[in-house]
């Protein structure tokens, strides 16, 4: 019976080292991302932080690749968007963009996933806050390391001419 | 027709209206005209007062179809809490606050006694399926009163443009000002959701 339970201890101890181990790396001080509920343990309660402050300027951002579904720089709070109603569109779909001056929809929202072009708004493109997204004045937690495609291409184009 | 007067005059109910015409003889014209002064104001007081606490926020969401539905996604909205503390209860926007058209609006709203009795949006779903003919009422209504009720307390006069963001400004430029729209034409689902908008103008 003692030899069962040693030996059983004994395997199991290089998978507790190995949890310790990784335990220590994931969570372990300076590398991983900051969490975002904060320092404090998950067990302990603790205020919520402030609400960060919503992008109102209307300044169109930059995208930071061609394809980048484009920001949205004003508060979009309380606007519906559901099965019912869909209030980005009273002013970014087609027919109101002469009304509202606002950017029209990508005409890639008018097409379905064959390329067809539809008359209307495409289904699956309904979902604008899937891909779009207001900003706020938040600081980022972790630096930022995404390069441009520019100057990746750089070195290249010099070496071109 | 004279036979008829003659028996009418004969029963009960001639006997009372004869003696409610004809002069008093034991009450005092002091009495009567100073009573009549003091019932005149009980009952006026009375009636006011009653007309007053039908309405509040209270009164309103003492009827469940309002507490549950639309009370309920009234309280995450601006109109219900904001930075400054105020906020717009239920009659501020739904009842007329200038006497006559409020009392013809609350004469409206016995058919929502009506309704209530006999149980016309007592579940989620019966409400769900007459919400557009719901708000289309009250659309029509403050679109017919140039939005009376918005602008009960935010007047186009005291509008600063310049606090407003450039995108809120220009719409009010254009449309507002000019009286081409009113409020309700662009602010709809602002305190409560929205029911399906397909052929709604300015929606898709």
């Amino acid at each position: 019976m003692k030899r069962v339970i040693l030996l059983s201890l004994a395997s199991a101890l290089p998978c507790l080292a190995a949890g310790a181990l990784f335990a220590q790396q994931i969570g372990g001080p300076g590398r991983d991302a900051p969490r975002l509920r904060g320092p404090e343990p998950f067990t302990r309660d603790t205020p919520a932080p402030p609400m960060q402050r919503q992008i109102t300027d209307d300044v169109r951002r930059r995208r930071n690749y061609p394809d980048q579904p484009p920001l949205i720089p004003h508060a979009i709070e309380g606007y519906a968007l559901d099965l019912n109603a869909n209030k980005c569109l009273s002013c970014h779909s087609r027919q109101f963009t002469e009304q509202s001056q606002a950017p029209m929809i990508s005409v890639t929202h008018y097409q379905d996933r064959n390329g067809n072009f539809l008359g209307e708004l495409a289904p699956r493109r309904y979902a604008c806050l899937t891909c779009h997204v207001p900003q706020t004045t938040a600081q980022p937690l972790v630096e930022n390391l995404f390069t441009d495609i520019r100057e990746l291409a750089e070195p290249e184009r010099q070496g071109r001419r | 027709m004279a036979t008829l007067v003659a028996r009418l005059s004969q029963s009960r109910l001639g006997g009372w209206v004869r003696q409610a015409f004809s002069p008093a003889r034991t009450l005092s014209l002091a009495f009567l005209t100073l009573g009549g002064f003091v019932a005149g104001v009980i009952f006026w007081g009375g009636f006011n007062t009653v007309l007053e606490a039908t309405n509040t926020e209270r009164f309103c969401v003492s009827c469940h179809e309002m507490e549950t539905n639309v009370f309920e996604e009234l309280k995450g909205t601006i109109h219900f809490t904001n930075r400054s503390g105020v906020r717009a209860t239920c009659p501020d926007c739904h009842v007329p606050h200038e006497w006559t058209n409020k009392i013809a609006r609350k004469m409206q709203a016995s058919k929502e006694v009506w309704g209530h009795i006999f149980g016309s949006i007592d579940t989620r779903e019966k409400f769900l399926a007459l919400r557009r003919h719901l708000a289309e009422r009250e659309w029509e209504r403050m679109k017919a009163n140039d939005s009376l009720e918005c602008r009960n307390c935010h007047s186009a006069e005291s509008m600063d443009l310049t606090k407003q963001n450039p995108r809120a400004a220009r719409a009010h430029e254009q449309f507002l000002f000019t009286g081409q729209r009113t409020c309700i034409d662009c602010h709809k689902g602002i305190a409560h959701k929205l029911p399906n908008m397909s052929g709604v103008p300015g929606w898709e």
